[in-house]
């Protein structure tokens, strides 16, 4: 039933994502990638999945953007169209091991 | 930022493990309630004289509480709807009721502000009624409540699931940073109340003139961010050199005034619209006249939100 039902969310997910949308992934309270870069001057989906068994935020004040991204879920974040340059972020309920910058270029 | 990561850096140099998760649970919590505790302090100062404004901001809390509880529950739900917008969707919609709301207080008190603060000078305090702008204001205080709270309940809830060594100081440490806001409401409240009466509620006013555009501001930057509305440029300026978003006065006055360091344009307009409208309606509404006393010195009731 579990299985059923991820393969549903992944499939609905698919949907809505784009294989070439850029992803983060948390895992044990680390994005991975931690350094991930996208595109500059253009508007991007970012895909945000946490395998984790708690809930994360997403943060980032230089993106300012904040949002809740619930246990194996996956959630968009809209961002762009970016200045070149570096955009850290990191997950706001484990600061001290989930951080991690988006480059544009 | 800088002040938090020096914080931060401090605690992991200094404690025991256990403790340094109690801090950091502490910051954590300290800085999801902060807003809130902001809202709150406001509304006390701005409900001062009012009967039963105690209980029913305690009633505010309370059901703000309650709701972040729900609202944590069904945290999936909200982030999956609307092809994964739902969680901006909902933010908006609790940040727009609580302008709402704070729109309807202006507008009200700009009416009768001038009779309750002469009313509160004759007859005492907690002795005037005011049960429409009072319910309005509980109302804010249990949104504003349970949009930050939410977070808090995941956080904490995120801490208990993982059975995490320190669980219980961590516990400790986010309990010690709710009462650190309400230690924030009433500091503000305190200093509020100092202010005298007959310019009191007209620094309040002023005060939720600026909270209901900042609120504004948030709603449609948190609209624009999931690309619902169009941005109208995704920062105008910036002046995160001057004063980051994530520094506490960065914070402080995200909550009171909308502060933010890179706005986007729609952000701004929404802002500058509100305060616009907040004040067009309180110059509209018909003065209602204290019954008695001097006038002059009340006469200032309006300034705050005129300005």
């Amino acid at each position: 039933m579990r299985t059923l039902l991820l393969a549903l969310t992944v499939s609905l997910l698919a949907s809505a994502a784009n294989a070439d949308d850029p992803q983060l992934v948390i895992k044990d309270h680390k994005f991975q990638p931690e350094r991930l870069e996208v595109p500059a001057g253009v508007k991007f989906k970012l895909m945000v999945r946490n395998n984790d068994p708690t809930a994360e935020e997403f943060e980032s004040f230089q993106l300012n953007r904040e949002k809740v991204v619930p246990p194996g879920k996956e959630i968009p974040v809209f961002l762009g169209p970016l200045d070149r340059g570096e955009y850290p972020f990191f997950g706001d309920f484990h600061q001290d091991t989930a951080k991690g910058v988006i480059v544009a270029k | 930022m800088l002040l938090a990561n020096g914080s931060q850096l401090a605690i992991k140099e200094t404690f025991e493990p256990s403790v340094r998760a109690m801090l950091a649970s502490l910051l954590i919590v300290f800085r999801e309630m902060l807003e809130a505790g902001l809202v709150v302090g406001i509304v006390l100062a701005a409900t001062e004289g009012l009967a039963g404004r105690g209980l029913a901001i305690l009633g505010g809390i309370a059901a703000g509480v309650s709701g972040a509880a729900v609202v944590a529950g069904f945290a999936d739900v909200i982030a999956e709807a609307a092809e994964g917008v739902g969680q901006e969707l909902f933010t908006a919609g609790i940040l727009l009721a609580a302008v709402l709301m704070l729109t309807f207080h202006t507008t009200w008190m700009s009416r009768h502000g001038r009779k309750l603060a002469s009313e509160i000078k004759e007859i005492g305090r907690a002795a005037v009624k005011g049960d429409k702008s009072l319910f309005a204001l509980a109302v804010v205080v249990g949104l504003a409540v349970m949009r930050e709270g939410s977070e808090v309940v995941l956080f904490l809830y995120g801490i208990a699931a993982s059975s995490h060594e320190s669980a219980g100081a961590m516990f400790a440490g986010g309990l010690i940073g709710v009462v650190l806001a309400a230690l924030v409401s009433y500091t503000l409240y305190r200093g509020l109340v100092a202010i005298p009466m007959r310019h009191l509620f007209s620094v309040t006013n002023g005060m939720i003139a600026l909270l209901a555009a900042g609120m504004a501001g948030q709603a449609a930057a948190v609209l624009a961010g999931a690309d619902v509305i169009p941005s109208w440029g995704e920062r105008l300026w910036n002046t995160s050199f001057i004063l980051p978003d994530g520094s506490w006065l960065g914070r402080a006055l995200h909550a009171l005034i909308g502060y933010s360091a890179a706005p986007s344009g729609v952000q701004v307009a929404a802002w500058l619209a509100t305060l616009a409208l907040i004040v067009a309606l309180a110059r509209l509404a018909p003065d209602e006249k204290p019954k008695r006393g001097p006038a002059h010195p009340l006469a200032e009731t309006k300034v705050a939100a005129r300005s």
